[in-house]
Formats: C-alpha cells, structure tokens, sequence
C-alpha cells in the first residue's frame, strides 16, 4: 500500500518539475557549450600564434621527433650480458661504461657541496632579511616594503643568469656557481621564511615586548623558536633544488658535473653522456631521499 | 604604592634551583651544539679551501661586479631592440607549446601512475619512481641534449619543456586523480557504463579543474626557465642575454633582465587569476 502511494507521488511531483529542469538543464548546457567554444577558440589561437613567433610547426615536430629518437638511441650504452661485470679494459662491460667514475664522483661531490654551501650562504644571508619582510614584524609599512621588493628583486633572475654574470667578475670555477646560486637562494628562502614568520603565535612577541625586551631580542627569544623547524625545512628543500640547479650551472662554466657534461655533449661522446646523466639521476635521487628524511623529523619535532 | 615587589638576586637563584631549563639549556645539549658548530665550521674551511675561495679573489671579484653594475645604469634597448623583442616572444611561445605537449602527453600517463586506475602494486611503484628519476634531470640537460639532436633553435627548446614537464605534470595527474571521490565512477559502473566511461563521466569533471591549474602553474614555472634556455642554444631571449654578456653590452644586459622580470610578472599575475578562477 505504503509503496503504491510513494510511486503515485514521485511520479506526480516528479512530471510537474521536470518542465522546469530541463529548461534550466538546456538553458546550462548551451551556456557550457558556449563557454567551449569560445576558450577552445583562445586556446586554438594562442596555439597558432606561439607556433608562428617560435617558427614551431606540427610539422617541424613531427620531423625532429625521428632525429631526437635516433640520438637518443645512440646514447644507450653499449652493454653485453656476458661481459657486464668485467673490467674496464671490456667492451659491454659495466665498467667500462662507467670507466671515468673516480672523475665524474668526484665532480659530483663537488656539484652537492656547492650546492650545499650556497644554500647555507643564502639562508645565512635571508635570516636577517626575512624579519623586517613580514608584515607583522616590520616596524612601518615601507620597511616591509621596501624589504619585500628587494628579496622579488633576488628571486626574479634566475640563477644561471647570475652565473653568466659572475664568471665575467670571479673567474671560470665553483666560486661563481656559488654565488650565483646563493643570489637566487636569498629571494627564494626570504619570501618563503617571511611568511612563515607572518603566521607565527604573536602572544610570545607581546610577552617580550612587554617585559622591555627590544626588537631583536622579540624576534630572537619569541619568534625564532617557532619558526625555526619550519626554516630548516624549506632550507632542506631549497637544497635539493639547488642540487639540480648545481649539475647545470656548469654549463655556463661555473663548477661543478655541468662542466663535464657540457664537455661530452658537444664532443658526442655518446657512451659518457649516458653514464653521466644516470649518475647525476642517482645522486639527486638519493639526496632527495636523505632531505626528506630529515625534513620529516625536522618538522615531527615541532609537532609535539 | 608599590604594585609589585623588587626582585631580589635570592628569588632569581631560587627560580633557576626550582626551573633550571627555563634559564637555558643543559651542559650536555651546550656541547653537543658546540661539538656540530665546530664541524660546520671545519666543513666550510675544508670547502674554502677546496674551491679556493680566498679573500684576495672574493674582493677582485666583487670589485669587478661593482664595475658591471655601474656599467648596468642607466638600462639601454640598444640597437637591436627588435631582436630582443623577439626573442621575448619566442620564449613565451616555447614556454606554451612546450607545456602544451607536455599536458597532452601527461594524461595518459598520469591515467596509468593513478593506483585507483591501474591496481597493480609494482606497476604503480616503478612507473611512479620513474617518473620521479626523469625529474632528476633538469631541463637545461634535456635542451643541450635536443640542440645536439634537432639543431639549435625554438624547435630544442619546446622539446626540451615538453620532456621535462611530462614528467612532473604526469606525477601531478596521478595524485590529483588519486585523491578523486571514487563514488561518482562507481556509479557509472553501476549504470552499467564501461570503465573509459566511468573515467570520462565519473572521474574526468572531478579532477580537469585542478589539472589545468597545475598546467598554467607549469606554463608560469616553464616560462622563467625558457629564458635561460637560449644560452645553451635552444632559442628564445636567452641568446640574447649571452650574446650580449659576450660582448659586455651591461647596460642592454640590465634591460632584458628587466623586460623578463616585467614579463614573467604579467604572464604570473593572469595565470593565478585564471588559476583562481578554476579552483573556487
């Protein structure tokens, strides 16, 4: 009985709305297909337009995708399964791909410790520059301004660009890289240290301010507490960034795997362009791993 | 009338007796802070050492960079304006098509990193550690590589973007899709629709709006790296720049930097506005 009348119901309620519905339905769906059309169009455009200011065409594409295709086989190294742990002096053999491996480590080495201490340098440098970037820390709103524009005005070149700079003023060499990648570093690290101190517990703040504390010691003895696990964190990313940043600034001559590799690249040496660029993969990988690692306890630390 | 009483030397030492951690850490944590700052300490003068960096160099270098930057102001287009606009545009168009490529080629690719798509464990875990091993290799690599492939040119560079994004986008793509509600294709399922229907009608209007996020976010990154692009061969303003660093025109070198800083920011502020707009 009871289900008899919920069907009669549904069905009466159900034919009076639907009038309605699919109106509004078809009313939604031609302004759907509008939408399409018209950013389908922009997007149609914008294509056409990039392919005609780069002088890229479907076609140019779809003729380099063989070229780029047959010189990327020539990379594969020449590996034989009978040979694979013989000596270097073996064609096939595992060594013998990798047979510079004591230069390329050691260039590799070079790469992170670079990367290393101009990620130190940089957040040694962004330490100071953060506290009067922050809104509700700095003192009046030009300071915070001015501050602000200046750390935008280190992030915004890039730091290949720095090095290109720097190997005119330092000399071919690690010196160079470093500083180039430490310049990008301080814009990078500052803005991102600037906001985390923008959402730190200010209770602490007045509580220091309160008792006759100054500016510094606030920040010193209320702030830099808080922030601190969050600072080493975004130092740890900013290195594995600054890791891949590191195995190319060689390119521009500044130090480091990039050098070498730039070297085999242009030689052809196709074999060690291979070994290289596994290397290179390896080594950030594994940074990666150890980074998050300690992030992770860097930041679970905070937590409790 | 005294509101509050003098505190006298005995009540400190009766608070430090009471608290001592209150008034500063323990002696076995003050050594073994003092222990990790003399290694850093002799890391950074082993690290000296190693890339000779030195004071005399540090001052001539710094000295040197003061020369360029005196010879930066005032920023000048120089005669050759109309190659620098153009190289501008060629690395907004290469930031595009690169990215362009890149999002088309992810789909698929993220389609088979997502778990819920493909349930095999071990096909879930390497593809997914593939992925993250080819964003190892950064981007000005893949552009070297292509200019010795398919020659110098914008050609290199949108190849370049495209191998180096598909990768990033492609890991992207699986996360969003995995952290899609795994109702709605089930309903399809359901209905009796196939599983292409039940990704295209269940899963496909659930995570488009936070893929073309992800891609304009990728078009922004993307076209801050085709300026440097250019310097290793691969088109675009960077050429520009290192020509003219060759030949110590710095005060043409300050103008490009400025003209890709302005860029960059318009191109960022529209992106994020559209970004906005598709994510509320």
């Amino acid at each position: 009985m009871s289900r008899g009348r919920f069907k009669t119901g549904t069905f009466k309620v159900g034919t009076f709305e639907t009038a309605g519905f699919e109106l509004r339905y078809r009313r939604r769906r031609l302004a759907r297909g509008r939408a399409t059309l018209v950013w389908g169009a922009v997007l149609l455009s914008a294509l056409a337009v990039s392919a005609w200011m780069s002088d890229v065409s479907p076609a140019a594409l779809l003729a380099g995708l063989p070229r780029a295709g047959q010189y990327f086989a020539k990379l594969v190294p020449n590996l034989q399964w009978r040979h694979l742990v013989d000596g270097p002096q073996t064609e096939g053999s595992f060594a013998y791909w990798f047979y510079r491996i004591d230069v390329w480590l050691r260039l590799l080495l070079q790469t992170s410790q670079m990367a290393a201490l101009a990620t130190l340098l940089g957040a040694a440098l962004a330490l100071p520059l953060c506290f009067p970037a922050s809104a509700n820390l700095a003192p009046n709103y030009a300071t915070y301004f001015v501050f602000r524009r200046l750390l935008e005005l280190f992030r915004s070149v890039p730091d290949l660009v720095y090095a290109l700079i720097l190997v005119w003023a330092f000399g071919v060499g690690p010196l160079a890289g470093i500083l180039a990648i430490m310049l990008h570093t301080v814009g990078a690290l500052g803005k991102l240290f600037a906001e985390v101190v923008e959402n730190a517990d200010m209770r602490p703040w007045d509580g220091v301010c309160a008792t006759g504390g100054t500016w510094a010691q606030a920040v010193r003895y209320a702030i830099l507490p808080q922030v601190a696990p969050n600072f080493l964190s975004y130092v740890l990313l900013r290195f594995e960034i600054n890791v891949r940043g590191a195995t190319v600034i060689g390119f521009v001559g500044a130090g480091g795997i990039g050098q070498e590799l730039y070297a085999v690249i242009s030689f052809n040496y196709y074999q060690e362009i291979s070994a290289i660029v596994v290397l290179i993969i390896l080594t950030v990988s594994l940074i990666d791993l150890l980074s998050e690692r300690l992030r992770s306890r860097a930041m679970g630390e905070a937590a409790p | 009338m005294k509101l509050v009483a003098q505190v006298t030397a005995a009540d400190i030492a009766a608070a430090k007796a009471a608290v001592p951690a209150a008034f500063g850490a323990p002696l076995r944590r003050r050594l073994q802070r003092l222990v990790l700052a003399g290694l850093v300490l002799v890391w950074f003068v082993v690290l000296l050492r190693w890339f000779d960096i030195t004071p005399a160099r540090l001052s001539h270098g710094i000295s040197g960079v003061w020369v360029i930057l005196r010879l930066m102001v005032p920023p000048s287009p120089g005669a050759q304006w109309q190659d620098i606009l153009q190289g501008l545009g060629e690395s907004v168009a290469m930031a595009f098509l690169g990215t362009f490529v890149a999002a088309v080629l992810a789909v698929p690719l993220g389609l088979l990193g997502a778990r819920n798509i493909v349930a095999n464990l071990m096909a879930h875990l390497s593809l997914r550690r593939f992925y993250d091993g080819l964003r190892g290799m950064d981007q000005l690599i893949w552009a070297l590589a292509f200019v010795r492939a398919v020659g110098l040119g914008p050609l290199a560079g949108v190849l370049a973007i495209a191998a180096a994004e598909i990768a990033v986008l492609a890991k992207l793509f699986a996360e969003a899709i995995e952290n899609a509600d795994p109702r709605q294709p089930e309903s399809v399922l359901a209905a009796g629709g196939t599983k292409l229907l039940a990704i295209r009608f269940g899963l496909l209007p659930q995570v488009l709006p936070v893929m073309l996020a992800q891609v304009l976010y990728a078009f922004e990154s993307n076209t801050r790296s085709a300026a440097v692009l250019g310097i290793v061969g691969a088109g675009g303003i960077g050429l520009q720049i290192a020509e003219r660093i060759k030949v110590r025109y710095w005060n043409e070198v300050a103008f490009i930097i400025l003209l890709i800083l302005v860029t960059v920011g318009v191109i960022d502020f529209l992106s994020s506005r559209i970004r906005h707009r598709l994510i509320a």
